[in-house]
């Protein structure tokens, strides 16, 4: 539903400015479905851990005294239930677009390849921030705030509400280069075939080092700073 | 009635208002999450001069007007969202048992002010567009009734969306996709979607009255889908048609609500 509706108003600026971006309209629109199809699996308007929850309730102490570390295991949790929402959420968006609209669908395998290990890096990505948010919690007791700012900060930046390439000048190549372009933007440009496939997934992995080492180190401090509650 | 409704509206808000800080910062927060809806249409236009035909202050009239109407619904009546939960949780028959409309306790039932950031997020954006067209009276005077109807339409929307839970216990997001998709379906000109679904919004669901027909009276232009100028004003007789079915469905939901639970 909501992909249709903003299908039609990317159709109308690609109609207005053909070849804007590096994109015509047909890629316009299968970039709309294939974000479309990102948002379950990476829980793009936040949400899907259940961290803050078990830290506002206390339940967190048996998840720390745990032989095992949280951040793995919170991560093994999220990818499966995103490979769960990939079938469920994601593939339907994908066969409503080719139907309505007729999408691009990719004819050679290794371009498939590399949108796969690309999704794969951007749900990975995508967790390593949502546990930095969930963690939030352990200092802000209320997760209600920072998830409100994580989601604008994902829907502006990460190209789920315009394509990242009609962003302006300076503020295009900054927002490009921020991790929220590595969820969306630089798989959905994998799918089309619009970036260097190698190049692309470097910079998805630095950034999901850097954000699961993040985690790590939130981690750690964490475990200092948690206040188990409850009675 | 509306005593009532201001009188348990009150209450939320104190409530709410007892954290300060968090009270500021999430009326804060959702001028911010709503203003990305504008920096999208800031971002379109940085691309292009005119999208199906429009310019970015018209586009901006739009999503301003609507946005105004859909902001004060999400504020005054969304909560009746939440009737799915105490129907599943047997909690409805309280409101039931209450000496107030069940309508009323619904749609003031955690009501929530910080909303309030939404809405002034939305007016500015309608009172720039207004200044920066130079729309005068002789046409302004359209602006507050459309803003009425809009309010209006969006209501019976939502009560019906309510009603339709009676049946749907388990299907919120079925009605929410209803409810805020016409919101993002009304913050564009319809000249961007296709014949048929604006054909649907306009005679099925009377979507198209809440800022199109009437903006187009506003801003002086031909409907480009070629609809008579009359319907320009069927605005305020669509939503109260709208608001009679929505009235009407909601009351056969409450007659045949069966609580559950112990």
């Amino acid at each position: 539903m909501f992909g249709v509706l903003r299908a039609y108003v990317l159709i109308a600026l690609w109609q207005a400015r053909p070849g804007l971006g590096g994109y015509d309209v047909a890629d316009a629109v299968t970039f709309c479905f294939v974000t479309q199809a990102f948002i379950g699996p990476m829980q793009l308007f936040g949400g899907g851990l259940s961290l803050p929850e078990r830290i506002r309730s206390g339940d967190v102490a048996l998840d720390l005294v745990r032989p095992a570390s949280l951040q793995l295991w919170t991560l093994a949790e999220d990818a499966g239930r995103a490979a769960y929402l990939f079938v469920v959420r994601g593939l339907p968006p994908m066969l409503l677009g080719a139907a309505v609209f007729g999408i691009v669908v990719p004819a050679d395998p290794g371009r498939w390849a590399a949108f796969l290990a690309g999704f794969a890096i951007a749900v990975v990505i995508s967790f390593g921030w949502r546990y930095l948010i969930a963690l939030s919690v352990g200092w802000l007791l209320d997760d209600r705030g920072v998830a409100v700012l994580s989601m604008v900060l994902t829907t502006f930046f990460s190209g789920m509400l315009v394509p990242l390439n009609l962003f302006p000048g300076w503020f295009g190549d900054l927002v490009n280069a921020l991790p929220w372009a590595a969820m969306v933007q630089l798989p959905a440009d994998l799918y089309l075939g619009k970036a260097p496939v190698l190049e692309t997934l470097a910079v998805q992995v630095f950034w999901a080092v850097v954000l699961l080492g993040l985690g790590a180190l939130g981690t750690r401090a964490v475990r200092h700073k948690v206040v188990i509650q409850g009675g | 009635m509306v005593r009532t409704y201001f009188l348990l509206a009150w209450t939320w808000t104190r409530a709410a208002a007892a954290y300060p800080a968090s009270f500021a910062l999430m009326v804060l927060l959702g001028f911010v999450a709503a203003a990305l809806d504008v920096a999208v249409v800031l971002i379109i236009f940085a691309n292009t001069t005119a999208l199906a035909g429009f310019s970015r202050e018209e586009v901006l009239f739009l999503y301003g007007a609507a946005g105004l109407s859909f902001t004060l619904c999400d504020t005054f009546v969304s909560n009746i969202d939440r009737v799915s939960q105490h129907i599943k949780a047997g909690t409805l028959d309280t409101f039931l048992i209450r000496p107030a409309g069940a309508w009323v306790q619904l749609t003031t039932d955690r009501f929530n002010p910080t909303r309030a950031g939404r809405v002034l997020q939305a007016a500015v954006v309608l009172g720039y567009a207004i200044a920066a067209l130079g729309i005068g009276w002789e046409r302004g005077w359209m602006i507050p009734v459309m803003v009425a109807t809009g309010v209006v339409i969006f209501a019976a929307l939502w009560t019906l969306a309510g009603a339709v839970q009676f049946v749907l216990t388990d299907a919120p997001e079925v009605t929410s996709a209803f409810t805020y998709g016409s919101n993002q379906l009304t913050q564009y000109p319809l000249a961007v979607y296709a014949r048929d679904l604006v054909k649907g919004v306009t005679y099925v669901l009377p979507l198209a009255f809440v800022n199109w027909q009437p903006g187009l009276y506003v801003l002086d232009r031909d409907d480009p889908f070629g609809t008579p100028g009359a319907m320009r004003f069927l605005g305020p007789a669509a939503a109260l048609v709208l608001a009679l079915l929505a009235a009407l469905a909601w009351r056969q939901g409450i007659r045949h609500y069966r609580s559950t639970g112990s």
